[in-house]
């Protein structure tokens, strides 16, 4: 521990000694895309002062995002009261006036709807996980499950949004960009923010590359999105034609073209650029190897779902995550959609938990034999949850259910969090009863589990001191080790 | 270790002698002038330690005390019997010397809590002398209607060219810099070229330039380039980010809409040189002129291009009023200067701007008719209403700068205000539905009076009240954003913001004289423009030394010509026109050229008519950049790794970065290979041996002549290729595989093959997207 406090330190101060030289020198970028020792041109990169004194319980984080807001009721938050009054109205009581979406606003009633799916108890925390979620089950001792969070947004872009940039609109940085920009880069051949796309059955709502913006960060800290087609990262694979050799080659004749250059203008830039194709040719070879399925043993496949080795579903995302963490990718974004079911949810949420359920639990799985889990953050949840009253019509066996930002199930396991339940609802699961988890703070909790304090990861811009935590959160001491 | 490197960065300062105020004087071992200023030294310490609690927000003011305003500063203090923050003269009695001076963490301020920071020693010393002078405040400057200033007399002026020139090589000289001599003609034609037009000059012009012996040679290519259409493309480029416009309505469905007409206006109004006041006032309030036509109505455009949500099950209202705050926000930023929007939920804490002044301004727009929400994305239509409809008639009069080839009508989102009056009220922290008392339109008293009795409370008031001579930022702002343009820097850094927190300008009286004489001459943009790039100041070869990378690395004092990377749009314009494919056809619908398979497919709900990429074919392939079309939650995306907005919001300026994804770009994107392969067509049917070949090429590309040690190089990569190819090691079927123009079978293809891959990496070189 004592070593790692060192490390983290002596991490920070060749930072700032890299800040102040800026003021000679042109900016550090410390971003995602750079190779450590090099200099390059940032506009508006500033000295970052009094950054963690602490150190950090996870070095990386693969946030497996799903999209469109799973059902905490159908999934982790139980409740029998909704059963037994199935098709009652919802009490004005519980409600309390709280706004509600456009699309049931005008219903005339909002009837209970208890789930369709049975419940178990799972591992010391006794843990009630609905029967779609076998596998994740079966590594609950691993999870610390988050009953209460709760967020302001009421509609999918904003509450998107909010939750990875901690703003509903604006053009913020994502908590990626801030990653990056705060710790910078593990390796020497791939991005520090990775961003991995899959979709479900179930109904879908987009995302969008602002979900991954480096905002008014310098762009190096954007995230990079992976794609499942045969060029992993965008306009990597070499032109037809064109072997690795050959661009050796290409790269050889440009760089001596490029000197000469700088030997006329003095231009650092110009240095800077050679490094980068220097980089983008590393990268090269680094992605395949990296998105090559072929040479993961059986066992491992077993593991993940035969999904896996199909290149765009969420189990091979699963994967692809582990191996990029592995090489010391700071933050692996991923994003499966499908979780809007506003009708006919018992059949979506089914498919959907098909789709994810296995791989997630694997990743955690393989993660803990590789000795990876305690310094790997892995999260898993949506952008809000869904209300405890039907939408559309109610029968025994379906049902649908709007958007509810007031309570919602999240879990993280690894890197230093607790294991265990925290939070707790209402019985009617509308309201959060205990142990409230505002987006804000579950930010300012995950940035403490990294390292970094909330209030002092900031830039400035336009004036303004900004962080991704805005400006509230608290760290929530009960969800850490 | 730490203090030898203080000592040495001391004496460096000290040896570059006197160093009277600078634009950034928080710089440690910075000398402590002789006259400290509250604008210049102290406000700027103030502003970033001490307003946050003791600053214009009256909710968050600490101890009831303000330092933004001396009356209250020098006042008794409320919680200190017998304190005084500031006594004028005398530090050691003052507080707010005592506290910043304090290592006490009970006693000192800012606390520590509040993770500002203490001050450094120079910037204690600065706020001693202050006080010991008499803590005089002043009116912040760009409140201030700018004075137009006497141009510095210069002992020696061969070197300056006008009056920029004298502004510029004075504070060259207190820094004890020399600028650099006039770039090579080449180098000066490929800047001016770029920066008129964002094209790289053809062949024809470059021999022409360089055969001009005449002494206004340089001024005749100017004004050939600021009479070219292309002038226009080039300047809305930076007006349609701060319009953030874009071709879809951005959120999650984000389907398609029609508001290119407005873009193409504006290529339009730059072209015929509209007035920046009139191109202004019709962007804030052409639909409310007396008499307006339509070209007026669309201009309006401007207010329209922002998001509109698709999302079933919104709240109507939440959105509508997003929809104005960002109307506040684009005015207010982009034509302002301004970081209003802080004062949405709470009075500002840095500038004068109380929540009501927010408000007041945001009135002006709120009569808009405007509503939240018309219906999800299978009602979505190519524009909402307020509407303008523009028919066949009107494109072949008025309007005949908008290019639709069919003859049907089309439809533009514009502004449009309701008969009665919408009230307006302050929003308690900003959220739609807690409005609290009402206010009326205004604009912020702070910047300069709204008198009722000259201004109409409307848009045509705050038209009339932006563009009036002494509103004393319109032309500051519009100037800056220019000079920013050409200099990749502007004389205020924070281009988005002249408010308090801002950075101070570095050469105050040159953007002051500037400023003043734009708006004497008629707010007449190509003159300015001009101007610009007449100055020996811009035409200043971009070479660097040690010296002055040194004492200037930013090249904050203009001691060198501008160098820097091009931004996105230009990047592509430079590749398709240096090959020939450039197809320079202005405006119309924007096209659909090559991009990544499955980027739109991977990222959408599945709905609207942008659930998945038709790329288009022909020439749509080949057009400049700035037509590509922009759909908002999956931007172009060899455009946004080379720092392009993504149109989200308004913005002033883009980063300018060096990232491995710009070479995989450059070294894989088809639109590159495929120039290189269709010029390396061009040049093998040409009758001349592969030597002259790749020099012509690397004139094409770069826009100057090769180097001998240049051409030894590229010649010995061709020879080395050709032998590949014909050994069959590589394989030219292959390589002249892509893109979708014309392959000519007739040409050798092992030759084609080798002069492309010539090509290509010169097309790689850091010079060729670099204007130097």
């Amino acid at each position: 521990m004592q070593k790692e406090i060192l490390e983290h330190g002596l991490n920070m101060n060749r930072r700032r000694f890299l800040s102040r030289m800026s003021l000679g020198l042109g900016s550090v970028a410390l971003g995602s895309l750079l190779i450590p020792d090099l200099f390059s041109k940032s506009e508006e990169e500033t000295v970052l002062t009094g950054l963690p004194q602490f150190a950090p319980k996870a070095k990386r984080i693969i946030y497996l995002f799903q999209n469109g807001a799973p059902s905490q009721l159908d999934l982790f938050d139980y409740k029998p009261l909704l059963q037994k009054m199935q098709g009652e109205d919802l009490p004005a009581s519980i409600r309390m006036g709280q706004r509600l979406t456009g699309m049931t606003a005008d219903q005339a009633k909002f009837p209970l709807a208890g789930t369709v799916f049975r419940f178990g108890e799972y591992g010391q925390a006794r843990a009630q996980i609905s029967e779609t979620l076998p596998y994740t089950a079966s590594v609950v001792d691993d999870l610390c499950i988050i009953k209460s969070l709760w967020t302001e947004a009421i509609n999918h872009d904003p509450a998107l949004t909010f939750f990875q940039t901690g703003a509903q609109v604006g053009n913020r940085p994502s908590m990626g960009a801030w990653l990056s920009y705060g710790l910078g880069s593990e390796n020497k051949n791939l991005p520090a923010y990775c961003v991995l796309l899959s979709k479900g059955k179930g109904n879908g709502q987009g995302v969008y590359s602002k979900l991954w913006t480096n905002g008014f960060l310098d762009s190096v800290h954007q995230g990079v999105q992976f794609s499942s087609g045969e060029n992993p990262v965008l306009y990597l694979a070499n032109p037809e034609g064109m072997d690795k050799e050959d661009r050796r080659r290409m790269l050889d004749k440009l760089s001596e073209l490029n000197q000469a250059s700088y030997a006329e203008f003095g231009d650092p830039e110009i240095n800077a650029k050679v490094q980068q194709y220097e980089m983008a040719y590393r990268m090269q070879t680094a992605v395949p190897e990296i998105t090559d399925m072929s040479k993961e043993p059986e066992s491992i496949i077993k593991m993940y779902g035969p999904d896996c080795l199909v290149p765009g579903t969420f189990a091979a995302n699963c994967l692809l995550a582990r191996k990029l963490s592995e090489n010391g990718v700071r933050f692996v974004q991923l994003y499966h959609q499908g979780w809007d079911s506003h009708g006919n949810l018992p059949a979506e949420v089914r498919s959907q938990c098909k789709d994810v359920d296995q791989a997630s639990a694997a990743l955690i799985t393989d993660l803990k034999q590789r000795g990876m889990l305690d310094e790997t953050l892995v999260i898993w949840g949506g952008e809000f949850g869904r209300t405890n009253y039907c939408q559309g019509a109610l029968s025994k066996e379906n049902y649908g259910r709007d958007h509810h930002p007031r309570c919602f199930t999240v879990w993280m396991a690894g890197g230093g969090v607790k294991p265990g339940v925290y939070g707790e609802t209402d019985e009617f699961g509308y309201n959060i009863a205990k142990d409230p988890v505002h987006v804000h703070d579950f930010h300012a909790t995950i940035l403490s589990l990294m390292g970094l304090n909330h209030e002092q990861l900031t830039f400035k811009h336009l004036g303004r001191r900004y962080r991704l935590t805005d400006v509230a959160g608290n760290v929530v001491k009960g969800l850490i080790a | 270790m730490p203090k030898r490197i203080t000592s040495v960065v001391l004496l460096m300062v000290i040896s570059i002698s006197v160093f009277t105020f600078a634009c950034n004087n928080q710089k440690s071992g910075q000398a402590i002038p002789e006259t400290v200023s509250y604008n210049f030294n102290i406000r700027p310490i103030l502003s970033d330690k001490c307003f946050a609690c003791h600053g214009p927000d009256a909710n968050k003011r600490e101890a009831k005390l303000r330092l933004d305003i001396a009356d209250s500063a020098y006042a008794p203090l409320k919680e200190t019997k017998g304190g005084f923050a500031i006594v004028p003269g005398k530090p050691e009695e003052s507080e707010l010397f005592k506290r910043v001076s304090s290592v006490d963490p009970t006693y000192q301020m800012p606390t520590p809590e509040s993770h500002l920071g203490a001050l450094t020693d120079h910037e204690i010393a600065l706020m001693k002398k202050w006080i010991e002078q008499g803590a005089k405040y002043e009116r912040h400057w760009a409140f201030s209607t700018p004075q137009k200033p006497t141009v510095p007399k210069l002992d020696d002026d061969k070197w300056a060219k006008n009056e920029i020139d004298h502004f510029t090589f004075k504070k060259m000289d207190e820094m004890g810099l020399k600028p650099n001599g006039e770039a090579d003609k080449e180098r000066l034609l490929k800047r001016i070229s770029e920066d008129l037009t964002g094209l790289p000059p053809s062949l024809q012009m470059m021999d022409d330039f360089l055969n001009d012996k005449s002494d206004n040679a340089y001024e005749k290519a100017v004004d050939r380039l600021l009479q070219s259409t292309a002038y226009g493309e080039k300047m809305a480029v930076h007006w349609l980010d701060v319009a953030r416009y874009a071709d879809s309505y951005g959120y999650q469905d984000d389907n398609i809409r029609t508001q290119w007409p407005w873009r193409d206006w504006v290529i339009h109004a730059f072209n015929e040189n509209l007035p920046y006041d009139k191109f202004i006032t019709w962007q804030l309030a052409g639909d409310k002129l007396p008499d307006a036509n339509k070209e007026q109505i669309l201009a309006t455009g401007f207010f329209r291009n922002h998001k509109y949500t698709e999302e079933g099950g919104v709240i109507p209202e939440e959105y509508r009023i997003e929809y104005i705050l960002d109307k506040t926000k684009t005015y207010s930023k982009g034509i302002m200067g301004l970081t209003v929007e802080c004062a949405q939920c709470h009075d500002h804490k840095y500038d004068p701007f109380s929540q009501k002044d927010y408000y007041s301004l945001f009135a002006f727009f709120n009569n808009t008719k405007e509503v939240g929400y018309e219906g999800d994305v299978s009602q979505s239509k190519p524009a909402k209403n307020p509407l303008l409809t523009i028919d066949n008639e009107d494109r072949k009069k008025l309007m005949s700068f908008i290019n639709f080839k069919d003859t049907g009508s089309l439809t533009v989102s514009v502004m449009g205000d309701q008969d009665t009056l919408r009230k307006t009220y302050v929003l308690n922290r900003g959220v739609y539905d807690a409005p609290t008392y009402e206010v009326r339109p205004a604009a912020l008293p702070a910047v300069m009076s709204f008198d009722t009795a000259q201004y109409p409370r409307d848009r045509l008031g705050l038209a009339a009240w932006t563009v009036n001579k002494n509103n004393p930022l319109t032309a500051r702002v519009y100037v800056n954003q220019l000079w920013q343009d050409f200099f990749g820097r502007g004389i205020v850094k924070t281009t988005g913001d002249f408010g308090m927190q801002g950075e101070l300008p570095s050469h105050p009286e040159l953007l002051d004289w500037l400023a003043v004489d734009f708006m004497e001459h008629g707010w007449d943009i190509k003159r300015l423009v001009k101007q610009i790039v007449m100055s020996a100041t811009y035409r200043q070869s971009s070479k660097v030394t040690e010296d002055k990378l040194s004492i200037d690395p930013e090249n904050i004092y203009l001691s060198r010509g501008p160098r820097f990377r091009l931004s996105a749009e230009f990047v592509r314009d430079l590749v398709l026109a240096s090959s020939g494919l450039l197809v320079r056809t202005i405006g119309g619908p924007s096209v659909k050229p090559y991009q990544p398979k499955g980027l739109w497919e991977m990222a959408t709900s599945g709905r609207g008519v942008l659930a998945t990429y038709k790329q288009d074919h022909g020439d749509a392939l080949y057009r400049r950049g700035m037509y590509t079309f922009i759909k908002l939650t999956v931007p172009p995306p060899s455009m946004i790794m080379f720092d392009a907005s993504n149109r989200d919001q308004c913005e002033v300026k883009r980063s300018k970065t060096n990232t491995p994804l710009q070479a995989l770009i450059m070294m894989n994107d088809p639109t590159v290979l495929e120039a290189s392969r269709v010029l390396s067509q061009v040049l093998n049917k040409e009758q001349t041996a592969t030597k002259d070949k790749i020099a012509k090429a690397f004139r094409l590309i770069v826009s100057r002549k090769a180097n001998e040690k240049e051409l030894q190089v590229l010649n010995s990569y061709y020879e080395e290729q050709l032998k590949l190819y014909k050994d069959k090691k590589l394989d030219a079927a292959l390589t002249l595989k892509v893109g979708e123009y014309a392959r000519d079978e007739k040409l050798d293809a092992n030759q084609v093959a080798a002069l492309m891959k010539t090509i290509s990496t010169i097309y790689n070189l850091e010079e060729t997207i670099t204007k130097g």
